[in-house]
């Protein structure tokens, strides 16, 4: 068990290091792709950079404060979909029955289909995330402590593990429902749009299910708010982002339960 | 004429066999809109009557614009990504030797799945917004004939859009670096971003006057009653671009055809 983790990174390394091989084979269109998916992420951003050129402030926060938000919604949504993303073909793996290859392969089925098409090009949204994150941080009037710093480093490592998780437990689901990718988008690409804004905005009811059902909020929400000195809604305490490290580590548990449970129920097509 | 009917009515029962996909659509749909509102009812509450909007249009202007995304086509359909895959593969030379048309052929498979795609992506997601949130329908017989022609209009010129990005695959190998460009432009002028009256000054009216502007916005507008010209401009500007993309994709079509060179054998 400990030398199946302990080999886990190398074999996806080489495992996406052949998916990356492949891409290159047409450079233009893989710049062409990198540069567009850069700018696709950049609309969201461009988004709410014209809300601000009708507002002030959005639900109480700035535009560099929403900028901090945005960045840090899209930099751990990008990271997660670079590394995990893929996982959500497994439903189309399932049906046309390649999956059984994935099962045979000695290595584990999880990192096969986590590595599947690996698709370097989405780095742009990690990278565009960062440009907005430093240009945020340049702009706003934190009063920077350790711990802040310390927060805001932590909770984009944390946020992405909390969304990685949630593309895995979409994937699972496949297993019982195939077909149902798309379910998972609400989700994923649903997740990042709702914490690019300040959460409060969407009422209380949305503020509970995204901090107790799915919770979201840890990805950067809560973190955000302890950085930029805000106490948290629902009156919860202002620390509560500290936290997000331990949600992920329940997110990582569920998604694995999820993902066992899943492969357990799987009959091949048989074709 | 026949067999392009004929065409349409299998590519409508194709996407009809898709259940658990079209459901988990129509809910992502569903919850994109809530999202949406949740936005929007935070922007028209700081600036009432932003873009000539009230806060009921704004609110019915989301849920137009989840239920017409996949009908429209707007993030790439069928056309975009199985014909582009065909002229990538080369298997594109099995349908030029088809007595049939090549662009009546894909129209014929692309109005079959925006039919049904209207019926359940479109109505569902709309159907929870007008259950939730109080938003504006068209009031007159006239004002749905407009509306129904709008949104049919808004079909043809995304597929005419949607068509030249799958055939630009014969002059470059691989098309998905256009596919994407192509959704980068789609997505940011259709009024996916933020209704398009909302972009100020000149870059608002560089976005209502592209071909993109007629696929989301002009519909959505022509359903408000909202269009600046009138709900008769409105149609002739999508009439317009659908004149344009389609004298475009016919003479790509005819140039493309003598450049195929099928191998082997």
């Amino acid at each position: 068990m400990v030398e199946r983790v302990l080999r886990a990174p190398s074999q996806y390394w080489m495992l996406i290091l052949m998916w990356i091989r492949s891409s290159m084979a047409y450079p233009t269109s893989f710049v062409l792709m990198l540069v567009s998916s850069m700018v696709l992420t950049v609309m969201d951003f461009v988004a709410i950079a014209l809300m601000f050129s009708h507002i002030s402030s959005f639900g109480g926060f700035s535009l560099a404060e929403m900028a901090l938000l945005y960045a840090t919604a899209s930099m751990t949504l990008g990271i997660a979909d670079l590394f995990t993303g893929s996982i959500e073909r497994v439903g189309e793996r399932i049906r046309t029955g390649t999956f059984d290859a994935y099962l045979i392969r000695p290595v584990p089925a999880f990192l096969q289909t986590a590595a599947d098409g690996f698709a370097l090009r989405r780095i742009g949204r990690p990278l565009q995330a960062l440009i907005v994150l430093v240009l945020a941080l340049r702009r706003l009037d934190v009063d920077w402590t350790v711990a802040r710093g310390i927060m805001l480093a932590v909770s984009l490592v944390a946020g992405s593990v909390i969304f990685g998780a949630i593309f895995v437990l979409g994937a699972a689901f496949q297993f019982v429902s195939l077909d149902s990718a798309e379910l998972a988008n609400s989700f994923t690409y649903g997740g990042q749009t709702l914490t690019q804004y300040p959460l409060a905005v969407f009422g209380k009811e949305i503020v509970r299910a995204v901090t107790f059902v799915v919770p979201i909020a840890f990805v950067n929400y809560y973190p955000v708010l302890f950085v930029l000195g805000k106490p948290a809604p629902l009156g919860l305490p202002s620390w509560i982002g500290l936290l997000s490290p331990l949600v992920a580590a329940v997110m990582i548990a569920l998604a694995s339960l999820a993902w066992r449970a899943g492969l357990r129920r799987y009959r091949s097509t048989g074709s | 004429m026949g067999v392009y009917w004929a065409i349409a009515v299998r590519s409508f029962r194709r996407f009809s066999t898709y259940r658990i996909a079209t459901v988990s659509g129509a809910f992502t749909n569903t919850v994109f809109g809530f999202i949406l509102c949740g936005i929007y009812l935070t922007l028209w509450h700081e600036r009432p009557g932003l873009g000539g909007y009230d806060v009921s249009d704004a609110l019915t202007f989301v849920w137009l614009q989840q239920g017409l995304l996949m009908p429209v086509g707007i993030w790439g359909a069928t056309t975009t990504g199985e014909l582009g895959e065909r002229v990538r593969s080369g298997e594109i030379a099995v349908d030029l030797y088809r007595p049939t048309h090549l662009l009546l052929w894909w129209l014929s498979v692309d109005l079959g799945r925006a039919a049904f795609q209207l019926l359940v992506r479109g109505g569902a997601p709309l159907l929870v917004g007008a259950l939730v949130f109080d938003l504006k329908f068209p009031s007159t017989p006239l004002a749905w004939l407009a509306v129904a022609a709008g949104v049919f209009l808004a079909i043809l010129v995304s597929f005419g859009i949607r068509y030249l990005v799958a055939l630009s695959g014969f002059w470059i190998t691989d098309t998905r670096g256009t596919e994407q460009l192509a959704l980068v432009l789609s997505t940011f002028f259709s009024g996916m971003v933020l209704p398009l009256v909302v972009f100020p000054g000149w870059i608002g009216e560089f976005a209502r006057a592209t071909p993109w502007a007629a696929t989301m916005q002009v519909p959505i507008d022509i359903w408000l009653g909202r269009n600046p010209g009138g709900t008769g401009s409105a149609l002739m500007f999508q009439l317009g671009w659908i004149v344009v993309l389609l004298l475009a994709a016919q003479l790509m079509t005819s140039v493309a055809t003598r450049k195929v060179v099928i191998q082997g054998g």
